[in-house]
């Protein structure tokens, strides 16, 4: 690993500890933010397709940043290759620079074991394994090694904790996770990410296959996430693309249309496309 | 042409000659009942099967002149020695224990290969290569029985087996059960994959996003979620393994006894079957009808593995809906 852990990262329990309250969200508000992810003119494609064209773009750190835009515009792509996800499927290449505070995200030596213990990942449809809430949760920390064994147990409920979860499970970890309603799924998917401490959050859609309650629950989770993480978000939602993000990047066609801030994005966009798109005349 | 194409689809369908309601209800009713009655037949014959069995059975335990036989003797007795000596000895047990034998070596042999395999074709394969390992597979599913029965008594035996050991006679539970474990391999192997193509891509995509490697997806997640597919998987390929005929018949020997030992020779039920059915037993003879409570237990056997394999199936079946 050429990069070494950020130092208000480390790793472990701790990390799961989540500030609480408001006032720990105002106060981080109005610091200028450091830029997690960083590309530029990044172009992908599947075969022949090209699919992103030529995308600058930076992430702030500890931000939430919504994708939007009409499907196929490459969002999903754009994300997938964040964590290398796109690595899984045949054809799939990229070219520019992508990075992960300096670390080169398309080096074809990149360690992706380690990317993804950095970078966590929640899809649009909640893939709980079939195994019980706590095998779910454990199932990372497990993998990399990185718990002594009397800490499994309270990494497993700090996560659960940070995914707003705990209350919910904590009487029946040992039960089958496939029992659990679609929002909590997707709770535990988010808490099964978060234990084996990543930086980044990159969320695919995470609501869209839940019903309005328990998307207004994991909303409200991500809000809560941010202190912690970086948090990028691909929804088709513009309401919960302004509700939960800080920034907002809309695509189009492969292409970065218009990035910004989201309030300053939705109210008052400078591109025309962007303006259609954000008021519903298309997409 | 031009009056073709001025003609709307509904007015072309008028022109054609429907059939009247009736003959459409009645040649429904018709091709109903034949689908209903070829249906009857598998039914049929398998309750006439299961009838025969039963009453020549019966017959056998309640055979007069031969006090001898009785049903507790035939299920626990050590001995089977129907043709040979002064007094037939009917106890089941040595046929069980050979058939068991057989099973035992081709499932040790079968099973881990077969389920690494699946693991090989459905995880870590590419298309290409699937496909053609694939119709290997079915190849080796092909092939008749009786060939491996003579690839174990004129290659496995000779060329393998006595070179290892001086133990190995020219028929032994080893060479018979080995070319069992080939011939139920594609059986494993296909269900295997099968049950481990079910588990879902997302699942999958789960595990990789938490910085698990190719076999830590496949043994930690894609594994354990089709587990009992795989099960199932195993019990059939089992069932297959006792119920095989012709390899042991030509392969294991004729003499039934109690061994674990893999070198020995030993008579399977289904071997014991083929040496009265083609030897010259008179049908009326006790061995005869001795034959038949052979098949009874060997079905109740393959009976109790198909229905659990069955209830284990189902269970995987409910798993992701």
């Amino acid at each position: 690993m050429t990069q070494p852990t950020t130092p208000e990262q480390p790793l472990g329990a701790s990390r799961v500890e989540l500030p609480r309250g408001e006032s720990e969200t105002a106060a981080r508000a109005p610091s200028s933010p450091q830029t997690a992810i960083s590309m530029r003119g990044l172009s992908s494609w599947y075969g022949s397709n090209q699919v992103l064209h030529a995308l600058d773009l930076e992430i702030a750190a500890k931000q939430v940043c919504a994708f939007i835009g009409p499907s196929g515009c490459g969002k999903s792509t754009l994300l997938r290759w964040i964590n290398r996800m796109n690595d899984t499927i045949p054809g799939a290449r990229a070219a520019g620079m992508l990075s992960l505070h300096g670390l080169d995200l398309l080096d074809p030596t990149l360690d992706v074991v380690d990317l993804r213990r950095r970078v966590g990942m929640v899809f649009q449809k909640p893939n709980p394994f079939p195994k019980s809430i706590f095998d779910n949760v454990a199932f990372g920390p497990r993998l990399h090694r990185i718990y002594s064994p009397t800490d499994l147990e309270e990494l497993v409920e700090q996560s659960l904790r940070a995914s707003a979860l705990w209350g919910e499970v904590k009487d029946r970890l040992d039960s089958s996770a496939l029992g659990l309603s679609g929002g909590q799924q997707q709770r535990l998917c988010i808490a099964r990410a978060i234990a084996v401490g990543p930086e980044v959050l990159l969320m695919d859609e995470p609501c869209s296959a839940l019903d309005p309650r328990s998307t207004a629950s994991i909303e409200e989770l991500i809000r809560e996430l941010r202190a912690t993480y970086t948090i990028v978000i691909v929804t088709h939602n513009m309401q919960q693309a302004s509700r939960v993000s800080d920034a907002t990047a809309f695509f189009y066609e492969g292409k970065l249309i218009e990035t910004g801030a989201t309030d300053l994005l939705f109210t008052n966009p400078t591109n025309r496309q962007t303006e259609d798109y954000v008021t519903g005349r298309f997409g | 042409m031009t009056s073709f194409a001025a003609r709307s689809a509904g007015e072309i369908a008028q022109r054609g000659r429907p059939h009247s309601p009736l003959r459409r209800r009645w040649s429904e009713k018709t091709i109903r009942a034949i689908l209903f009655l070829l249906t009857l037949l598998t039914v049929v014959t398998t309750v006439a099967i299961i009838t025969v069995l039963a009453t020549e059975t019966y017959g056998f335990f309640t055979l007069a002149g031969h006090p001898e036989i009785s049903l507790w003797g035939f299920f626990t007795g050590e001995e089977w020695s129907p043709l040979l000596g002064a007094e037939p000895m009917f106890g089941v047990l040595p046929l069980v224990c050979g058939t068991l034998l057989v099973t035992a070596i081709a499932g040790v042999f079968a099973l881990p290969i077969g389920l690494l395999t699946a693991v090989y074709l459905s995880e870590y394969a590419a298309p290409r290569t699937r496909t053609i390992l694939k119709a290997a597979l079915e190849i080796l599913a092909g092939v008749p029985t009786v060939v491996y029965g003579f690839f174990a008594l004129t290659f496995i035996t000779p060329y393998l087996l006595q070179p290892l050991s001086s133990g190995f006679g020219a028929y032994n539970a080893m060479s018979a059960g080995i070319a069992v474990g080939i011939m139920i391999l594609p059986i494993v192997c296909s269900l295997s994959e099968d049950a481990l193509r079910a588990v879902p891509q997302s699942l999958r995509d789960g595990a990789y996003a938490l910085g698990s490697t190719k076999f830590d997806v496949s043994a930690k997640v894609v594994v354990p979620a089709g587990l009992s597919g795989v099960i199932a998987a195993f019990l059939l390929a089992l069932t297959r393994a006792i119920g095989e005929t012709m390899i042991v018949a030509l392969a294991a020997g004729g003499l039934a006894q109690m061994t674990a030992n893999p070198a020995a020779q030993v008579q399977t039920m289904t071997a014991y079957m083929v040496q009265i059915f083609l030897g010259d037993a008179p049908a009326a003879g006790i061995e005869y009808k001795s034959s038949y409570a052979v098949a009874f237990t060997l079905f109740l056997i393959t009976f109790a593995l198909t229905w659990t394999g069955a209830i284990v199936l189902k269970r995987y079946r409910e798993e992701y809906e």
